[in-house]
């Protein structure tokens, strides 16, 4: 009796085995995404395209600010793959010894946003020195907070504003919830949210452009599910979705 | 009120060692990693004074809110007999389950330029509330008040309602009752619930950021400070927690020792 268990179990094991066998050298496992707030409606399209092509790895991507992302991972977060707002953010992993190989992927520009219909009539930029406007900027830290820096300072203006907001998307809702006549984000937010966000373009942005890195992890649990979401990203379809979403590609 | 000394029971004694553990840990864990080197120069940084003099003053004036409005909703929780007072504990204590992220933005629903009170104000009166000192105030009240609320209701129904009954039947009206009898009878319940208000107020974030915004001076206390540094310096995180830390647990021992007297500190 024993002997025949034992051969069961090894058919049972083989033909386990077999089912697996055409996709030998596809990555399976987990995969886990740290990508800054503002690439939320782009990756999820990614995600889908991703899992089209890897049906057996559990992708997993979490939203949030740049600049958490990358504490978190300087922490120790056992994330696989980090896409950033900006350089600096990377940087900060970078220097923690975690980001393997970043590569810019994309790069955003802001641009005025106002509740839909303008209701206090902004036009351009000189409108955030206004005193009777309310108007929210990302903080300084935040990728997009660093580029309104930039862009501001580029264009002699001092910006009144009334808060400085966590990340992108942050500051977008308040444009949303129309308690702010004004911000600064980034041309993909509005782009994303165009039912109840009007967008007023800022010719000086283009100068003040953030790129976008992206990198697997030291550490990544699979390293090849990993690379393998990276490369989709930069590679032609990736593109076309992060060109589709407003970003423009290198 | 000095007992004899009771002897822990052993079936206590570890899982209560394990919950000092678990609490006091991780604020080791802070003081530890403390770069003491920076805490001076982060003191003089007029940003971090501005934040702990916001922090405190709005605490203050949420616990001095909610001890007007609170105290008198305990009472009507605890003593009166009108129907639906259960309901209405329930809906009172909403903002403890309620993340306060959800909480900001159903302020904003509210009280915003667009919500159903502020487009009124801002209509009639030219008000606005968010991103003002005053939404940090209204923002920590609406998270802190139901700590006072429950203290004080539970106070209320621990005390003997017969000394209210003896005031009423020598003659004293039910304002004169509850002012000269059932206040003191409660009041350190209500010290209680002021410190757990306060405290619950001084650490408050997610409503806050949410719906007051972040702006120093203004809007940016403490605990906003220390989030929006995690992300730049941990190290200067760090040291503006110890600092709060410090402050509110200085705030705490004076005010047990001022107000709560002996009474408080049994």
């Amino acid at each position: 009796m024993r002997p025949l268990l034992v051969l069961l179990a090894a058919a049972a094991l083989l033909a386990g085995c077999g089912a697996d066998d055409p996709d030998a050298d596809r990555p399976g496992g987990t995969l886990t995404v740290y990508a800054a707030a503002s690439l939320i409606d782009v990756f999820e399209r990614v995600e889908a395209a991703y899992r089209e092509r890897h049906p057996d790895v559990d992708v997993d991507i979490g939203y949030l600010s740049s600049a958490g992302a990358a504490t978190a991972i300087s922490q120790g977060a056992p994330i696989d793959v980090f896409a950033s707002a900006d350089e600096r953010q990377m940087q900060v992993v970078a220097d923690a010894g975690l980001a393997e190989d970043p590569q810019v992927f994309a790069e955003n520009v802001l641009t005025l946003a106002v509740p839909e219909g303008n209701p206090a009539g902004v036009t351009g930029l000189a409108d955030l020195a206004r005193e009777d406007l309310a108007v929210a900027l990302c903080a300084p830290d935040a990728p997009c907070g660093a580029a309104a820096e930039r862009l501001l300072a580029a264009a002699g203006v001092t910006a009144r504003p009334d808060t400085y907001e966590e990340d992108a998307r942050a500051t977008l809702q308040k444009v949303e919830l129309g308690e702010v006549d004004a911000a600064l984000v980034y041309v993909t937010d509005a782009a994303a949210r165009q039912q109840t966000v009007d967008a007023i373009e800022v010719p000086e942005a283009a100068a003040a452009a953030n790129r976008y890195p992206i990198s697997v992890l030291a550490g990544a649990r699979d390293p090849a599910a990993a690379q393998a979401f990276v490369d989709l990203v930069l590679s032609a379809e990736g593109r076309e979705l992060l060109r589709d979403a407003g970003f423009r590609t290198p | 009120m000095t007992r004899p000394a009771t002897r822990v029971p052993g079936p206590l004694l570890v899982p209560a060692a394990l919950g000092v553990a678990f609490l006091v840990l991780p604020l080791l864990g802070l003081l530890v990693r403390t770069p003491w080197s920076q805490l001076a120069g982060q003191l003089a940084e007029p940003a971090v004074g501005q934040a702990l003099r916001l922090s405190l003053v709005s605490a203050t004036l949420a616990t001095a809110l909610s001890l007007v409005l609170g105290v008198p909703l305990a009472w009507v929780l605890a003593r009166s007999r009108a129907r639906g007072r259960s309901v209405l504990r329930a809906l009172v204590t909403v903002p403890l389950v309620l993340p306060p992220v959800v909480g900001g933005v159903a302020l904003f629903l509210v009280l915003g330029r667009q919500g159903i009170v502020g487009s009124w104000l801002d209509d009639a009166f030219g008000i606005t509330i968010p991103f003002t000192t005053a939404a940090v105030v209204i923002a920590e009240t609406f998270v802190a008040m139901p700590f006072l609320v429950i203290s004080v209701e539970g106070a209320l129904r621990a005390a003997d309602s017969r000394f209210e009954d003896v005031a009423a039947t020598l003659g004293a009206g039910r304002w004169t009752t509850f002012r000269r009898v059932t206040l003191p009878l409660v009041a350190p319940g209500i010290a209680a619930g002021a410190v757990l208000c306060w405290a619950r107020a001084l650490g408050e974030f997610g409503a806050t950021i949410t719906f007051a915004g972040n702006f120093p001076g203004t809007t940016q206390t403490m605990p906003l400070a220390v989030y929006l540094a995690l992300q730049r310096d941990p190290d200067a995180a760090i040291v503006l927690s110890v600092v709060l830390l410090a402050v509110s647990l200085a705030t705490l021992l004076l005010l047990r020792d001022r107000w709560l007297g002996r009474a408080g500190a049994a």
